[in-house]
């Protein structure tokens, strides 16, 4: 009897310390990220940071401003959600509502195994046969541009988004579609009018949170984006995200230097963005969870 | 006294799968006459009454054969649309489900899915059919509030309206009080009664004296079988079939 105990107890030990972990990485890396990144105000202000309009960091005089990377993202961001929001919706609406049974379970696990490709495949993809197609097709001096991120992370975002906004479609009880039908409402009506506006904020998390897996990406945007660190003025000019600019130039920047700090600082810009929209994503589902009766 | 049928099955066979879940079924139903489905769990009461308005066929892999009547002509000829059958035929749930919307919305819908755009019009069939579901002095002063704030009787009684305001003929019942308390049964049972001079009623039901209480006549079903049907009151003092006898008196189900 006491051994069962002591093994129990032994068992709950671990369990904590392994669901504990994840919080101390988590802490661990916000306080190098604050700890390696704030140094950098001491050579600019805040302001001066985020929104200087030149990024030099390795001239003679350097210049730490990046809102190029900062619009860049935006806007490649942006240009994701574009392509991903009708994308993925639209897919779940089809495999949720108008799929059979057979279609479904056809085309379900093929838009996940979409998020399975490694991000440097797409990259590749994006380089390879996306490049040279926008640039002949609008007569550009180079393919790689805000619009090819924008493309190719859109598509890589779709899955994300398909997923999670089948998931909230599924989450929309089967009554109400059932109330829907029995006064005589057609399909369509249901689902714009009943079962589209219930699953709302379920979806609209999917969306969030199609946008941060977008705005995190890294490999992607290194590879396509064309990595001019200069203001966009249209999505078909080469941008530098931030999260390409720490990729490419972390390898370069002396440790403990001002650009180092730079680019963690950047990370930490990055770091507060996806947390603020997975705040935002949460806060979200659990209002949708409560709306329609389920538990928070 | 001789009652027109509104509602006639005739030879209903329905298969889940390979199930075999109705057999041969045949059944009127009267109009202006609360007509009561009983039976023990999984005996196809709730199946059979969802053929009525054709929910069946949001259910995959179903098959039925054999024809329903709604004043004589199939609800499942190829020529007619269910969402016509299910504005004629409205249907009450076991579990009351209003819309995530407002009281006012909850019933509005019915209307504007099908075409009525008055707002007067609106107006006034809210308000009547809440009058008619006994729900109208509880909830005049909040129409605009989230449907999901009121009692669980009182959703239900909001379902009620709901089927009311798009005026149908009859109204299908699918054990409808399974979740409420005594008083909001009462409550139900009560406007039951009210509403079969206007309309023709199907009511599955569990307890067997609400069957008792609501209904002018009884149909017994067991393992997808139609045993019994006839008035209500001579199911109850003398059925002529020993297993309807058994079930009644509480020997099974």
């Amino acid at each position: 009897m006491k051994r069962a105990r002591i093994k129990e107890k032994i068992y709950q030990g671990i369990f904590t310390v392994l669901a504990f972990a994840s919080l101390v990485f988590l802490v661990g890396i916000v306080i190098v990220l604050f700890k390696e990144g704030l140094p950098i105000f001491k050579r600019v202000s805040i302001s001066q940071f985020l929104f200087g309009q030149n990024w030099y960091p390795t001239y003679s005089t350097p210049e730490f401003g990046i809102l190029p990377l900062i619009l860049a993202s935006v806007w490649v961001t942006l240009g994701a959600v574009i392509v991903c929001v009708p994308l993925g919706v639209g897919s779940a609406l089809y495999l949720h509502e108008l799929a059979g049974h057979k279609q479904r379970t056809i085309l379900k696990p093929l838009v996940e195994l979409l998020a399975s490709i490694p991000s440097v495949v797409y990259g590749f993809f994006g380089m390879v046969i996306l490049t040279p197609f926008l640039q002949n097709l609008f007569h550009l001096p180079t393919g790689l541009t805000a619009l090819n991120a924008s493309l190719i992370l859109g598509i890589m975002a779709t899955p994300t988004v398909c997923s999670l906004a089948d998931d909230a479609l599924s989450y929309v009880p089967k009554s109400f579609r059932e109330a829907s039908f029995a006064v005589g409402a057609n399909r369509w009506q249901t689902l714009t009018q009943v079962v589209i506006p219930a699953a709302g904020s379920g979806i609209s998390t999917a969306i969030i949170l199609g946008m941060s897996r977008a705005i995190g990406e890294t490999m992607t945007v290194l590879m396509v984006s064309g990595g001019a660190a200069v203001i966009p003025h249209s999505y078909l000019e080469p941008v530098r995200p931030m999260t390409a600019a720490i990729a490419a130039e972390m390898g370069e920047a002396p440790m403990g230097g001002d650009h180092y700090h730079a680019l963690f600082a950047i990370a930490l810009v990055l770091f507060l963005t996806t947390f603020v929209f997975n705040i935002v994503a949460e806060f979200i589902s659990r209002r949708f969870r409560i709306k329609l009766g389920l538990s928070g | 006294m001789d009652k027109r049928t509104k509602i006639k099955a005739e030879n209903v066979d329905f298969f889940y799968g390979k199930t075999h879940a109705l057999k041969n079924i045949n059944l009127k139903f009267y109009e202006n006459q609360v007509t009561a489905i009983i039976g023990p769990s999984g005996c196809g009461k709730s199946t059979f009454i969802r053929l009525l308005n054709r929910m069946n066929e949001l259910v995959p892999h179903t098959n039925l054969t054999g024809k329903i009547l709604l004043d004589g002509a199939d609800i499942f000829d190829a020529s007619v649309d269910a969402v016509e059958v299910r504005k004629r035929v409205g249907m009450v749930f076991q579990k009351p489900n209003p819309f995530p919307k407002s009281i006012f919305d909850n019933i509005s819908y019915g209307l504007t899915v099908n075409g009525v755009k008055d707002k007067n019009f609106i107006d006034d069939k809210v308000e009547e059919s809440l009058k008619k579901a006994a729900l109208w002095q509880e909830v005049k002063d909040r129409l605009h509030e989230s449907a999901l704030k009121l009692s669980g009787g009182q959703q239900q009684r909001l379902c009620i309206a709901r089927t009311l305001a798009v005026e149908s003929e009859t109204i299908l019942f699918d054990e409808p009080c399974a979740s409420l308390d005594p008083i909001s049964t009462a409550k139900i049972e009560e406007l039951i009664l009210e509403l079969k001079k206007d309309y023709t009623i199907v009511i599955v039901t569990h307890n067997m004296q609400q069957a008792a209480r609501v209904s002018d006549y009884t149909a017994f079903f067991l393992m997808g079988e139609l045993i019994e049907f006839g008035k209500t009151q001579e199911i109850f003092t003398a059925p002529k079939d020993d297993k309807t006898e058994a079930y009644i008196t509480g020997r099974f189900g």
